[in-house]
C-alpha cells in the first residue's frame, strides 16, 4: 500500500530525512516511532503530498506522490499534529466543507457526515464552534476530518498527543477500530501507545530507519533469555542475602542471579535464565521448599522502551566509540 | 460544485462569521457617506449662487459629484484592501489549516483564485454601500447612469488588482500583522506614484507613473473605458495571482 524507497528531505542546512526505505501492507496499523526531531513530521509530510522529497520515491496506492499527486491526494486521510481547524465554523459546517473539498459526491455527503459523527462520538457538539472545542473534542473532530472520505490510507501525526488518560483510550479504540478497512501510519513518541495499537514498528532516529519489524519479534529479539524479578521474605533472622543467592543460583535453568536492594526485611533479587529457559515454576518451588514466603514473583519484561533506548542509544555510543 | 467556489464560499463566511466585513463596511460607509454629503453639499450651494446672481453655467452631477466621489472611494479603497487580504493565507499558514487544503485533492490555483473571488465580493460588497448613496441622485436628478457603472467597474478593477498582490504578499508570512502592513506600504507607493510625474519628465518617471493604480483609474472616473487600462488591469491581476502560485509552491519546497 505505502512503498518508500531512498527517501530523503534537505532543508537549507539540516538533514530532516535520509534515504529512508520501508514498506507497508495494506490493512496494517504501523507505528512511527522516534524522538522528537527524528523525521517523523516530515516523512508523513511526503507521504500526504505536503512536502516534495530532496531524493528518492514514494508511492502510496500505487501511485507516485510526485508525478501523480492528486490521485493520491484522494486516497489519503491526514491529522496533522495540531487538527487543521477552522475555529470560526460550527462542527457540522466545517465537516461539510472537508467533506467538499475531498470530493465526496453530493448524494453520499449526508450519509458519510452522518456516518463520521457517530464514528467519532461528536454529535452532541455538531453546532457548536469548532473553536469552542475542548482539546478531546478537537482531536476527534480531527479524525472526523481525515476519514470523512472513507480512504485507503490514514497518515496519523500524533493522534494523542495532549489528551488526557481517558481520552487516550478512546482515540486508541477508534483507531485500532479502522484498522483492516484502513491502512493506517501513526507516529508517536509514547512507546506504550504503539504495543498497543500497532502491529508494525517502524523506528527512526536522525531522520533514519534504525528498525522495522513486527512489535513482538522487536521486544523477543533484544530480550532473549527471560528475566524474572523475585521479592522473598526470609523467616526470622535465619537467612542472609548471600545464602539466599546461592540457593537461587543453584536453580536449573538460572544463568545469573543479580540482587538488589532490600525493603521491608525482604530479600529481593533479579534473576536471569539460559537461553530459552523457563524458570519461574522451578524459582517458585525452590522458594516455598526452602520455607521462605514468596512475596513476588513477575517477569521484567524488556519494554519496547528499551529497546528503543538501545536502538537509539547505540549509533550514539558507536559515533563516541568512533572518535576514541 | 466547483473548487473554486468550494473555496469562496468558505472564506465568504469567515469574512461574515468575524467582525471583519461589518467593521470595514461601517467604516467606509462613514468616510464614502462623509465624502459623498461634501460633494453634494457643494453642488447644491453653487447651484443656489447661480441661481441667485442669474449666470447660466451647466450643472451636471456627473461632474460635480459623482466623479469627485468615485475618485475619492478609489482612495479609501487602498486603506481597506490590506485589511482584506491579511489573513488569507497567514492565517491558514499559522493555524496549519494550510495542511488541509495542501494535502486535499485541490489544485493550488483553485485555492488561490476561490479566495481572491471571495476577497473581491466582499470588496464589491463594500463599494455597494456607496451605491446606495449613488441612488440618492437618481431620486431628485437625472444623473446619467453609464459613466456611474464604469465608474464602479473600475473601481472593481482597481481593487481586484490591489487584492491579488495583497493575496501574494499574504502567503510569504504567517502573521497577518506583517502581510497587512506590507500591504498597506504597497497600496500607497503604487497610489504615489503618480505623484512623481507632477515633477519629473524623465522616462522612469513615466514608468512609475504608469505603474500607479489611480492613474488608471482617471479615465474610469470619467466614465471613459479605456483598454489601455482595463489591459493594465487584468494583467496586474493576472500578474498577482501568478506570484502568488510561485509563492506557495516555493513555501512548500522550502518549508
Amino acid at each position: 500500500m505505502i512503498k518508500v524507497e531512498g527517501l530523503s528531505k534537505r532543508y537549507a542546512r539540516t538533514v530532516a530525512v535520509d534515504d529512508i526505505s520501508f514498506e507497508v501492507q495494506k490493512g496494517q496499523i504501523v507505528g512511527f516511532l522516534g524522538p522528537n526531531g527524528a523525521g517523523k513530521t516530515t516523512t508523513m509530510r511526503v507521504l500526504t503530498c505536503f512536502l516534495p522529497p530532496t531524493s528518492g520515491t514514494a508511492f502510496v496506492a500505487g501511485f507516485d506522490v510526485m508525478t501523480a499527486s492528486m490521485d493520491v491526494k484522494k486516497r489519503i486521510g491526514y491529522l496533522p499534529e495540531l487538527p487543521p481547524l477552522y475555529p470560526e465554523m460550527e462542527v457540522i459546517e466545517y465537516l461539510t466543507f472537508v467533506g467538499r473539498i475531498k470530493k465526496i459526491p453530493k448524494a453520499e455527503l449526508g450519509q458519510r457526515l452522518n456516518e463520521v459523527i457517530e464514528r467519532c462520538a461528536i454529535g452532541d457538539v455538531r453546532t457548536k464552534l469548532v473553536g469552542k472545542l475542548s482539546r478531546g473534542y478537537r482531536q476527534r473532530v480531527g479524525l472526523a476530518q481525515a476519514i470523512i472520505h472513507n480512504p485507503d490510507v490514514l497518515i496519523l501525526d500524533e493522534p494523542t498527543a495532549g489528551l488526557d488518560p481517558k481520552q487516550i483510550i478512546e482515540t486508541r479504540e477508534l483507531i485500532t477500530g479502522l484498522a483492516g478497512s484502513h491502512t493506517i501510519i501513526l507516529s508517536t513518541h509514547i512507546l506504550p501507545e504503539v504495543e498497543q495499537t500497532c502491529e508494525q514498528v517502524i523506528i527512526i532516529n536522525k531522520g533514519k530507519v534504525v528498525a522495522t519489524d513486527s512489535v513482538h519479534n522487536l521486544t523477543n529479539r533484544l530480550r532473549g533469555s527471560e528475566a524474572v524479578a523475585v521479592e522473598l521474605e526470609p523467616q526470622a533472622g535465619e537467612l542472609t542475602a548471600a545464602q539466599a543467592q546461592q540457593k537461587l543460583e543453584q536453580v536449573s535453568g538460572v544463568s545469573r542471579v543479580i540482587p538488589k536492594d532490600a525493603r521491608n526485611g525482604r530479600l529481593r533479587f533479579e534473576v536471569e535464565s539460559l537461553q530459552g529457559r523457563s524458570i519461574r515454576p522451578e524459582l517458585a518451588r525452590a522458594v516455598v521448599e526452602s520455607g521462605w514466603s514468596l512475596h513476588e514473583l513477575y517477569p521484567v519484561a524488556l519494554s519496547l522502551e528499551e529497546v528503543f533506548l538501545q536502538l537509539t542509544a547505540s549509533d550514539v555510543s558507536a559515533a563516541q566509540g568512533g572518535t576514541q | 460544485m466547483s473548487s473554486v467556489w468550494i473555496v469562496c464560499r468558505k472564506e465568504l463566511k469567515s469574512y461574515f462569521a468575524s467582525p471583519i466585513a461589518y467593521g470595514l463596511m461601517s467604516f467606509f460607509a462613514l468616510i464614502s457617506g462623509y465624502f459623498f454629503y461634501v460633494a453634494t453639499a457643494i453642488f447644491v450651494s453653487r447651484g443656489m449662487e447661480m441661481q441667485m446672481t442669474g449666470r447660466g453655467m451647466p450643472m451636471d452631477v456627473n461632474e460635480w459629484v459623482i466623479r469627485p466621489v468615485l475618485m475619492n472611494v478609489s482612495v479609501i479603497g487602498l486603506f481597506l484592501i490590506p485589511m482584506i487580504t491579511m489573513r488569507l493565507f497567514a492565517e491558514e499558514k499559522r493555524s496549519g489549516t494550510i495542511e488541509l487544503l495542501a494535502t486535499s485533492p485541490l489544485r493550488d490555483i483553485e485555492v488561490i483564485v476561490g479566495k481572491w473571488l471571495a476577497a473581491i465580493m466582499l470588496y464589491g460588497a463594500i463599494l455597494g454601500i456607496s451605491a446606495l448613496n449613488m441612488a440618492i441622485l437618481f431620486l431628485y436628478g437625472t444623473p446619467d447612469w453609464k459613466p456611474l457603472l464604469i465608474g464602479y467597474l473600475g473601481l472593481l478593477l482597481q481593487g481586484g488588482c490591489l487584492l491579488s498582490i495583497g493575496t501574494f504578499i499574504s502567503t510569504t508570512t504567517r502573521n497577518q500583522i506583517i502581510a497587512g502592513t506590507a500591504t498597506f506600504a504597497v497600496c500607497l507607493l503604487l497610489w504615489v506614484f503618480d505623484w512623481v510625474s507632477a515633477y519629473e519628465q524623465a522616462a522612469w518617471a513615466k514608468v512609475l507613473s504608469y505603474l500607479s493604480v489611480v492613474t488608471h483609474f482617471e479615465p474610469f472616473s470619467k466614465g471613459v473605458l479605456d483598454t489601455r487600462d482595463v489591459v493594465f488591469y487584468f494583467s496586474m491581476i493576472f500578474f498577482g495571482l501568478f506570484l502568488t502560485a510561485r509563492a506557495l509552491e516555493s513555501t512548500r519546497w522550502r518549508a
